[in-house]
């Protein structure tokens, strides 16, 4: 019953709970958007960064370096142009590549990404630290109206080891535009990556030839249906062209050269990317962007201890009587000071508390938006290390601060004794 | 305390407002221990100075003034608060209570501050029952008032909450600055009963200061301070 200083300081802020309260959720406002900056961009390079390993080089139509390696790996924006089968083969024979997977994107089911491609992708495709990928049920594709899910694909639309689906042409199905003659089968489902994989729908590639027999015009001819799915067993189904190609080398030394050659072919150019290197432009490109980001949250963090400051000093004049009172009764400069540094030191830590709990809540919301808009998550942002160095900075700051405001009330202390005429 | 000791000893004591010409100036003036004492005088003339120097909050300027055996010239401003928390217990005119706390927060409040005072109770336990004591001594009897924040109670109940909270430890010395100015004649007389049965059941010294003439009467001694501040000018007094 009997109250510490730290009683004290906690019963005065319930006593000005509405100021309290502003100044709290101001701090709590800057941590989060420091925070919610933060954890982002850690976040998102980490993610980019898992998303492809083992994959020497990726080679594309003629484009920018991280167009392509956007494109190709995740899925993000569409590619200008197509490299064709002949060319494909042609790199895929060179001497010095031990594989190569083409890729082909441009249609979708339901929101998710189709990626048609054949085996060497699932054998070669590596993530993370050279994790390969996994099923979780079923196995790889061997019919040409056979599907394998990523894990989220799965997992959110509440498919199974047979469901039938059906594709649609382009990014956005529209009822139109669905390839509902040629239906596909789920016969794999793989296991989590936390790369765009989870989020994409893989066929073999003669099953997206098969898919698209009767729209070369780029929508249904009104004979297609005429062609059965048995008759189109008996077709060639080899693609025309491939998004884009992912290469392991021979030998990992012979990188640059092999980059160069692909890149200096005057016949039907290509651009041949190294993935890391790309990311690493990636990030120089958004490099000052996320610093001044950075920057201005810790502006705003200053804003939100600033608040501790105003609402402390407004407050000091109507609490002389207060100090005085605890002058008569035995505390000290001392403790007054302890009492006024405690109130800023709480209004800080819960503040910065605050924000933490908030920047979780933030990232439970946006998390979705982030899977629907980019096809990636916010992962591993748990509160950690920088959230436990946030809320302990910003305490220390506030402790800081506060000698202000405590220093001002121990003089007015000191010099009203014990008779405050206000 | 010995009983033949003086609790406030006062010789050629002066002090003045900075910028100010002297409020106060005292000769000789002294409050034996366990007297209850009266001092007199009108708002502005120096009395709550004088209150403020004797707690220890003001530091003398001139002159010695020993409070509890303690000559106050000689003690840093953190062993007169030590000695303050310890020994003295101290009534406001109104409004004395800390607002965000509980009456019985308010009254454990000095104990916060003073090792001598918790020391006197053998158990956390004996500290809340002696303040329901007091509590109950004052007038104020219903348990349920013991966790109502003090802003919820009437200015009678805050006063008698104001006097447990000075009595709690049992200090040598009860200061109280006009504490029954807010009350009616009655309750005023009753109070100041109620104050000197407590203090000399603990044998605490009492100094009560008013501007209430009719207020001398009840106690062992009374003096109005201009008989003892040889001040010529008393303006901006505090």
């Amino acid at each position: 019953m009997e109250t510490s200083i730290l009683g004290l300081a906690a019963a005065s802020l319930r006593n000005r709970l509405v100021s309290a309260t502003l100044t709290i959720l101001a701090i709590a406002l800057s941590v989060t958007l420091f925070l919610g900056v933060e954890k982002s961009r850690t976040a998102i390079r980490t993610s980019f960064d898992n998303t492809i390993s083992g994959t020497e080089l990726i080679v594309g139509a003629p484009t920018g370096a991280t167009n392509l390696l956007l494109h190709a790996v995740f899925h993000i924006g569409t590619p200008q142009a197509e490299l064709s089968w002949a060319r494909y083969q042609d790199i895929a024979a060179r001497p010095d590549i031990a594989w190569a997977a083409p890729v082909i994107l441009g249609d979708s089911h339901r929101g998710f990404d189709v990626l048609a491609t054949d085996q060497t992708y699932f054998d070669h495709y590596q993530f993370g630290r050279d994790r390969s990928l996994e099923f979780a049920s079923g196995a790889a594709v061997s019919d040409i109206f056979d599907a394998v899910l990523g894990a989220k694909v799965a997992a959110e639309l509440g498919y199974d080891i047979g469901t039938p689906l059906i594709l649609s042409h382009g990014l956005e199905s529209t009822g139109h535009t669905d390839h509902d003659d040629r239906p596909f089968k789920v016969v794999g489902i793989l296991k989590p990556t936390g790369t765009p994989v989870d989020r994409t729908v893989h066929i073999g590639l003669e099953g997206l030839t098969a898919m698209h027999v009767g729209w070369e015009t780029g929508s249904r001819h009104h004979l297609a249906h005429s062609i059965t799915n048995e008759m189109i067993r008996s077709f060639d189904l080899t693609p025309d062209s491939v998004t884009a190609i992912f290469i392991g080398l021979k030998d990992k030394t012979t990188i640059l050269q092999t980059r160069r050659a692909l890149n200096t072919q005057r016949a039907e150019p290509v651009t041949a990317i190294i993935p890391g290197q790309a990311l690493a432009q990636l990030w120089d490109l958004v490099g000052t962007f996320e610093r001044l980001l950075i920057g201005v949250s810790i502006f705003v963090i200053a804003v939100g201890m600033t608040s501790i400051l105003t609402s402390m000093l407004s407050s000091l004049n109507e609490r002389r009587r207060e100090m005085s009172v605890l002058r008569a009764v035995g505390a000290g400069p001392r403790h007054i000071l302890m009492l006024l540094v405690s109130e800023c030191g709480l209004l800080g830590l819960i503040g910065a508390s605050t924000g933490v709990a908030l920047t979780q809540i933030l990232i439970l919301i946006i998390n979705p938006v982030l899977i629907a808009t980019l096809g990636m998550e916010l992962t591993g942002t748990a509160p950690g290390v920088t959230d436990f160095l946030t809320i302990v900075s910003v305490s220390v700051l506030a402790l800081i601060i506060g000698l202000w405001p405590a220093w001002t009330a121990t003089r007015n202390s000191i010099g009203d004794g014990l008779a405050v005429k206000l | 305390m010995n009983s033949n000791a003086m609790t406030i000893k006062i010789s050629d004591l002066e002090y003045a407002w900075p910028n100010q010409s002297p409020l106060l100036r005292l000769n000789a003036f002294s409050v034996a221990a366990g007297e209850s004492f009266c001092l007199l005088g009108p708002s502005g003339s120096g009395k709550s100075t004088l209150l403020s120097l004797i707690a220890g909050v003001l530091a003398p300027q001139k002159g010695q003034l020993e409070v509890c055996g303690k000559s106050l010239e000689t003690l840093s401003g953190r062993e007169r608060d030590q000695l303050r928390a310890d020994h003295i217990g101290i009534i406001f005119q109104m409004f004395n209570l800390v607002p965000y706390l509980s009456v019985l927060q308010n009254v454990l409040l000095p104990c916060r501050f003073s090792q001598r005072r918790r020391s006197r109770f053998e158990r956390p336990q004996d500290m809340i029952e002696d303040a329901e004591r007091l509590l109950r001594q004052l007038g104020l009897e219903d348990p349920a008032l013991l966790s109502r924040p003090v802003r919820d109670l009437s200015v009678g109940q805050q006063q008698r909450v104001a006097a447990a909270r000075a009595m709690i430890g049992a200090p040598d010395l009860i200061i109280a600055d006009e504490p029954t100015s807010a009350l009616d004649r009655d309750n005023r007389n009753r109070f100041v009963s109620l104050l000197q049965d407590e203090a000399k059941t603990s044998g605490a010294t009492l100094l009560f200061v008013t501007h209430d003439q009719d207020l001398a009467g009840l106690f062992d001694r009374s003096v109005t301070l201009d008989e003892i501040n040889h001040t010529t000018t008393q303006s901006g007094a505090a």
